[in-house]
């Protein structure tokens, strides 16, 4: 058997430009003023998305994952960047969001007037870079203390987007988030210690072949996947994220909910297919789809129990992220299927892009709301439908994808999710599905309610919001609708790179 | 007695109390400083422990084993950057806080 080594391959260098574009952005801001901050930061966008779609061509016109090995020094000394297709997924992913939300965040801003803003909008525009250079950098990260880094400066990057507004409820919140996420990544970086003196190396290929059954890197992996679930806020870590995503302004919520908490599921998504011996990932995938379960039905019964459509839409966060868990009990593989072959491997691939789109699209049409309404209370919302129809229909399109219904990306996602349960015979997990998905009705349709509702005093928007902004919402909520139309079965992109990795499965 | 005395040894335990008393502070003090305090003091135990590492993976001929000591220097360079990040948040939230209870009026509703 020979050893799986890093080399670098044609387009490899596509990865390194993915991370550092967005950096250079940031110091361009930083070098030539808050001025022409929206301008450099657009520029920016445009570039990044053709690099992530380069990544993606790439990946597809070659059948095989893309590496980089930054200066030519092999691990365990060096560090490799691989993106496989499940990164390329992400990558492309993040990329459109990211794009959408800087474009509402660019006409929101031409809106606001007064002239305290400009620093909180070149604040918001180095942050939103820094955020989308260190999620590229997780997404292809192959070294393990390379991607503490890369989490550490996506946790700098989102807590001063909690509190743009600088508000103290949001200081607060922006604080706990900070604190969460310390703990979390101190915890993923003393089992990163531990890994390095069993094995000797971080690289996450070359741990795939050698890792084994034993205590350290059972210890290692526990305090690992502790520390990330803090940060991707699973049930019962779960307390700082509603006042953290709900109090950001609407952009930062829509890239905090749909993309940052998605590093750290992905990390977890990492080790316990690709590092951890097939038992301990089988105790690893029942323990995290317990949490995952609770996570669903809980937090959706909290979204329900709302006041604030911000704070609804940031529980329906935490109990999707749920769906995302229940994923490694269904995407055990056997010996003649390795896990990325099954349906649930794809079902929770989509279920994360979905998702994402979303979750943003529902969060930039709350903005909106918020922008016309002045607030977000979904009990003085009635007849909103009639002023906004738009982002009515973003927020219904977006909530079809929720719950699960046809065709949505989300209906795909669970649907796949719901036979994977079905087939391995887990009444529980397909049961805990299935209430999510009615449960995830009941609070979409609340609002959706209230759109339609005729009230007696018809409702009056504070002030004129343009179409353009509605639409930012409208569009990702579109895509999120458009991923349900992918055939139903295991996706050959998500697979790409994959073979060869965990030998423990190979026959 | 000779085995805890071994250098390696004893940083590896230093280290895991030290990450005891860290996590202890960060999961049962309310005030926030001393969960800032306890965070830090739980980044000192595993850069100790990264020291161990170190020692217990040194080739031959040599003291200790370079790498984790690089990781080390990152890993306290990012530490040091999140207690900044902190601290300042503290900060802020301290002096609004501080103005709220100056002037206790609407604005205290919001908190």
């Amino acid at each position: 058997m020979t050893p799986l080594v890093h080399a670098t391959t044609p387009g490899g260098f596509l990865l390194v430009l993915a991370t550092i574009l967005p950096v250079c952005a940031v110091l361009a801001i930083l070098a030539s003023g808050p001025r022409s901050a929206a301008r450099i930061a657009l520029a920016t966008f445009a570039a990044g998305l053709a690099v992530a779609i380069a990544i993606a061509t790439e990946l597809i016109s070659s059948g095989k994952a893309l590496s980089y090995v930054v200066g030519a020094w092999q691990p365990p000394l060096g560090i490799a960047l691989r993106a496989d297709g499940l990164s390329g997924a992400m990558l492309v992913m993040t990329a459109l969001v990211v794009v959408a939300v800087g474009l509402f965040a660019h006409i929101q801003h031409g809106l606001q007037t007064d002239a305290g803003g400009g620093r909180a909008q070149t604040t918001f525009w180095v942050m939103l870079l820094a955020l989308w250079s260190a999620l590229n950098a997780v997404f292809v990260g192959e070294d393990l203390f390379n991607l503490y880094v890369a989490l550490e400066l996506l946790t700098f990057a989102a807590v001063p987007l909690v509190c743009l507004d600088g508000r103290a409820e949001t200081v607060t919140a922006a604080l706990r988030y900070l604190l969460f996420a310390l703990i979390g990544s101190l915890l993923y970086l003393l089992g990163a210690g531990l890994i390095y003196g069993q094995y000797g190396t971080l690289d996450l290929l070359a741990l795939a072949q050698l890792a084994r059954q034993d205590p350290a890197l059972a210890v290692a992996l526990a305090l690992m996947i502790v520390g990330l679930l803090a940060k991707a806020a699973l049930f019962p870590l779960h307390l700082w994220l509603p006042p953290a995503h709900a109090g950001a302004p609407a952009p930062a919520s829509a890239v905090l909910s749909a993309l940052v908490i998605k590093a750290p599921v992905f990390l977890i998504l990492r080790l316990v297919l690709d590092v951890a011996p097939p038992q301990a990932a089988a105790i690893a995938g029942q323990m995290l789809a317990v949490l995952g379960a609770a996570s669903i039905l809980f937090c959706s019964v909290m979204a329900l129990r709302q006041a604030r459509l911000k704070l609804m839409i940031a529980y329906s966060t935490v109990a999707q992220i749920g769906y995302l868990f229940i994923v490694f009990p269904l995407a055990a593989g056997s010996a003649d299927l390795p896990p990325w072959g099954t349906i649930a491997w794809t079902g929770g691939a989509l279920q994360l892009v979905s998702h994402a789109l979303a979750k943003a699209a529902m969060f930039l049409a709350a903005g909106v709301i918020a922008e016309a309404f002045g607030h977000d209370r979904i009990a003085d919302l009635g007849g909103f439908g009639r002023v906004l129809p738009i982002s009515a229909a973003a927020f219904g399109l977006a909530g079809l994808s929720l719950m699960g219904i046809p065709p949505s990306g989300g209906f795909v996602a669970k649907c796949l999710l719901l036979t994977a349960a079905v087939i391995q015979g887990n009444p529980w997990l397909a049961a805990t599905i299935l209430a999510g998905g009615v449960l995830a009705g009941a609070y979409v349709f609340r609002v959706i309610d209230k759109a339609l509702a005729v009230p007696t005093v018809p409702i009056v928007a504070r002030r004129a919001v343009p179409r353009r902004l509605e639409c930012a919402a409208l569009a990702l909520a579109i895509a999120a609708v458009l991923i349900g139309f992918v055939p139903l079965r295991p996706f050959g992109f998500l697979q790409i790179g994959r073979d060869g990795l965990n030998l423990a499965w190979a026959p | 007695m000779m085995a805890v005395l071994q250098p390696g040894v004893l940083f590896g335990l230093c280290g895991a109390a030290l990450v005891g008393i860290g996590l202890f502070a960060v999961i049962t003090h309310p005030g926030l400083l001393r969960r800032i305090v306890g965070c830090n003091i739980l980044g000192a135990g595993i850069f100790l422990v990264f020291g161990a590492v170190a020692r217990r993976g040194a080739g031959p001929g040599f003291d200790a084993d370079p790498v984790p000591q690089a990781l080390v220097i990152t890993g306290i360079v990012v530490a040091f950057s999140a207690s900044a990040l902190a601290v300042a948040l503290l900060k802020r939230l301290a002096e609004l806080t501080v103005d709220d209870r100056a002037a206790p009026d609407e604005s205290r509703s919001g908190l």
